[in-house]
């Protein structure tokens, strides 16, 4: 997946014309290019991470690094002057502290530079390179990885700007897209339909029925949300029942205590192995009376079916069986996908912009923009001063404005030469931004 | 026709306007700007109303025109006041449109000059219209929130989740913010009857004539009173709760303007144009 040189849209003038400025850089493995297997075997955990940040920064190829580490992802970003040399190191580095031999990831390994670096974070930071598009939690790891880097100094002026316009993207797609906004699992939907019917989960009871593995992972869920509500469990096996409740410090119930407990309970997850409806449309009837009628929601997760789906039709009783989720799911991805167009058009903007800020960090056109707007301040002046002198003779006037001239040369002299050359190890994109933010250069935003 | 209504009626539009991008885009920038132009609207309704107050020394509800604009002044404010108290986004969407149709149509309806058979000087009358307007608002609201509910529901149990389902809120905020509507206008209603019945016994020497107004109301009056008992009793909630704030709505509506039209009751003048 190497497309360092091949890739069409790499002739930008930022990869090729200036060397003097270090170029950006990732590369990493994610649950497309890798097994997971190979992804665990790379992973890092914070400590890691920040070691990994010590050891590399101190390589002088590598300018400034950051790590992101995720479950579906292992990825380095940084910047360098000869970025073959810098991934050459950074490989010899996993292998050696994974001990994992270079052939074994070699060809998982994805490497982008230049302009395609800079969109695969954007990507990635929207959630729109994730396993389930459009997931919330990835940006809240890239922000922890750059804090990490933060913390330990891999970052300078590139990384930082890059990441936080990477967080901005990222707030905007979630804001102007519907990228997030639909439940792509089978237990978020539970939950996203649960708040539909009850509004607040905190204090709802949850009675499972049957102790299996899709009903605790819907527990888990549910428990993001709800934090003083009751829970039982109802299991053929007691002991079971009683080591799930356990678990999620709830009440391990008999079978036959199922009907005085729907009394209470408000979210019923079912999962059940029985070939028969566990709890049936009459059964319900007289409870809907005695529970006054709040809202009764049935998960039936089970196959065959464990939950009769005529209660549906009993008032405030909502019945969802595996398939209506997997429907609802479907119809989210769908959605998902045609909003992540939206998406992708934001981020080539944010992307071309970037660009833009990145060129302006060479000192060529620094030192023109900072020349033209010293000389636009000189001439107006000049302008303003001889509008009341009309006594001045046309030689006069060609004087003041070679003064005029010579004023602006000499004083751009020396920030130029420093511009131009900081000094052997200094970081001249440094420099060249704060003088961009001294006199006020910037012209996007 | 009084042009001076249309700025007020203009600021009503651009509001439902407002809350119809919310509906369809969802941003939170629509919801306040509408919520600001409603607001801006009725304090400019506001001041129409109390220059026309002052002017005739007496509430302006005297033909239909001034009542049908008295009560979309009601009820900009009391959707104003709940919708602040209760967060309920959804409901701008129902009650700006309300509010401007019932300006609207007083814009159309000629003001004559009518002949009153009542005096809307009187301290009882004043308490008596504001409240009762104020209950039916309340209910209006109701009736809104019940229809919402109506519609929410159908999308979950049919596990249709398209358009409405994701934009409106949960059950239980719409079943309790009904709720909270009916329980407000019941309360206002009955106060209001009561003020009326004092002030029948004050001007008229009975509190109760049998008239066709009287019975309707009555009527509506226990439409709210079974809803409201069986949901404290019973715990009536959701779907049939929802049923009986539309019909109960739709009594008072039949109170409000049909006795008028189709029978012959006094209020009379209130509908007159």
């Amino acid at each position: 997946m190497n497309s360092p040189d091949g890739s069409p849209s790499a002739p930008t003038a930022t990869t090729e014309l200036t060397p003097e400025l270090p170029e950006i850089a990732v590369v990493g493995i994610n649950h497309n290019s890798a097994p997971v297997d190979l992804r665990e075997c790379l992973a890092f955990s914070e400590e890691e991470s920040r070691d990994t940040l010590q050891a590399l920064k101190t390589y002088p190829e590598i300018r400034e690094i950051l790590v992101l580490s995720t479950c579906n992802r292992v990825e380095m970003l940084f910047t360098a002057y000869e970025p073959e040399k810098a991934i050459q190191t950074i490989k010899s580095y996993i292998s050696e502290t994974k001990s994992v031999s270079e052939s074994r990831f070699e060809d998982a390994l994805y490497t982008y530079r230049g302009n395609d670096a800079v969109r695969h974070l954007f990507r990635v930071a929207a959630s729109l390179d994730s396993m389930v598009m459009g997931e919330p939690q990835i940006l809240g790891q890239v922000k922890a990885a750059y804090k990490t880097a933060v913390d330990i100094k891999g970052t300078g002026v590139i990384l930082n700007r890059m990441l936080h316009k990477a967080f901005s993207v990222a707030k905007r797609i979630r804001s102007e897209t519907g990228i997030g906004d639909r439940a792509v699992s089978i237990s978020y939907a539970a939950v996203e339909l649960a708040r539909k019917i009850f509004g607040r989960l905190e204090d709802k009871a949850v009675l499972l029925v049957g102790a299996g593995e899709m009903a605790e992972l819907a527990v888990e869920h549910l428990n993001r949300s709800r934090a003083t509500g009751p829970l039982y469990v109802a299991n053929r096996t007691f002991s079971v029942g009683v080591d799930l409740a356990n678990r999620f410090a709830g009440t391990a119930i008999s079978f036959e205590e199922i009907g005085e407990t729907l009394k209470s309970a408000d979210i019923i997850i079912s999962s059940t192995g029985a070939a028969d409806y566990v709890i049936t449309k009459s059964q319900i009837r007289p409870v809907m009376r005695q529970r006054r009628h709040r809202p009764l929601f049935f998960i039936d997760i089970a196959v065959p079916r464990d939950i009769d789906p005529a209660i549906n039709r009993i008032d405030n009783a909502y019945v969802y069986d595996i398939d209506d989720l997997q429907d609802v799911i479907e119809e989210n991805i769908e959605s998902r996908k045609s909003e992540s167009v939206k998406a992708e058009r934001i981020i080539d903007e944010a992307v071309v912009r970037f660009g833009q800020w990145y060129e302006s960090l060479d000192a060529v056109p620094t030192i023109k923009d900072l020349r033209s707007k010293l000389s636009a301040i000189a001439d107006a002046e000049l302008k303003k001063t001889l509008h009341s002198m009309d006594h001045l003779s046309q030689e006069d006037i060609k004087a003041l404005e070679r003064m005029n001239e010579a004023i602006v040369k000499k004083m751009l002299h020396d920030p130029m030469r420093f511009l131009k050359n900081p000094g052997a190890h200094r970081d001249k994109s440094l420099y060249i931004d704060l003088t961009r933010k001294i006199f006020n250069l910037e012209e996007e935003e | 026709m009084n042009l001076t209504l249309l700025p007020v009626i203009g600021l009503y539009l651009a509001g439902s306007a407002g809350y119809a991008g919310f509906l369809f885009l969802q941003r939170e920038v629509f919801n306040r700007s509408a919520y600001a132009l409603v607001l801006t609207g009725f304090l400019l309704h506001t001041l129409l109303v109390g220059v026309e107050y002052v002017r005739a020394g007496a509430l302006p509800v005297g033909n239909l025109h001034e009542t049908l604009w008295f009560a979309g002044w009601i009820l900009a404010g009391v959707f104003l006041v709940l919708w602040w108290r209760l967060q309920l986004k959804i409901l701008g969407v129902f009650a700006a449109p309300l509010i401007t149709l019932l300006a609207a149509a007083a814009f159309f309806v000629p003001d004559t000059a009518v002949h009153l058979e009542s005096d809307l000087a009187s301290l009882w009358l004043v308490l008596h219209v504001v409240i009762i307007f104020i209950g039916e608002a309340c209910l209006a609201l109701a009736c809104c929130t019940g229809i919402l509910y109506l519609i929410q529901e159908r999308n979950i149990k049919g596990k249709k989740h398209r358009f409405f389902f994701r934009r409106l809120p949960s059950l239980e905020l719409l079943d309790s913010s009904g709720y909270t509507f009916v329980a407000i206008g019941f309360t206002a209603l009955t106060i209001g009857l009561i003020t009326g019945f004092i002030y029948a016994e004050v001007e008229w020497g009975r509190f109760w004539s049998g008239n066709p107004k009287e019975v309707w109301a009555a009527i509506t009056w226990l439409i709210y009173a079974a809803l409201l008992h069986e949901r404290v009793v019973a715990g009536w909630r959701g779907r049939r709760a929802a049923i009986l704030a539309i019909i109960g709505f739709a009594a008072m509506l039949f109170t409000f303007l049909g006795v008028n039209f189709f029978l012959e009751g006094h209020h009379n003048e209130f509908t007159r144009w």
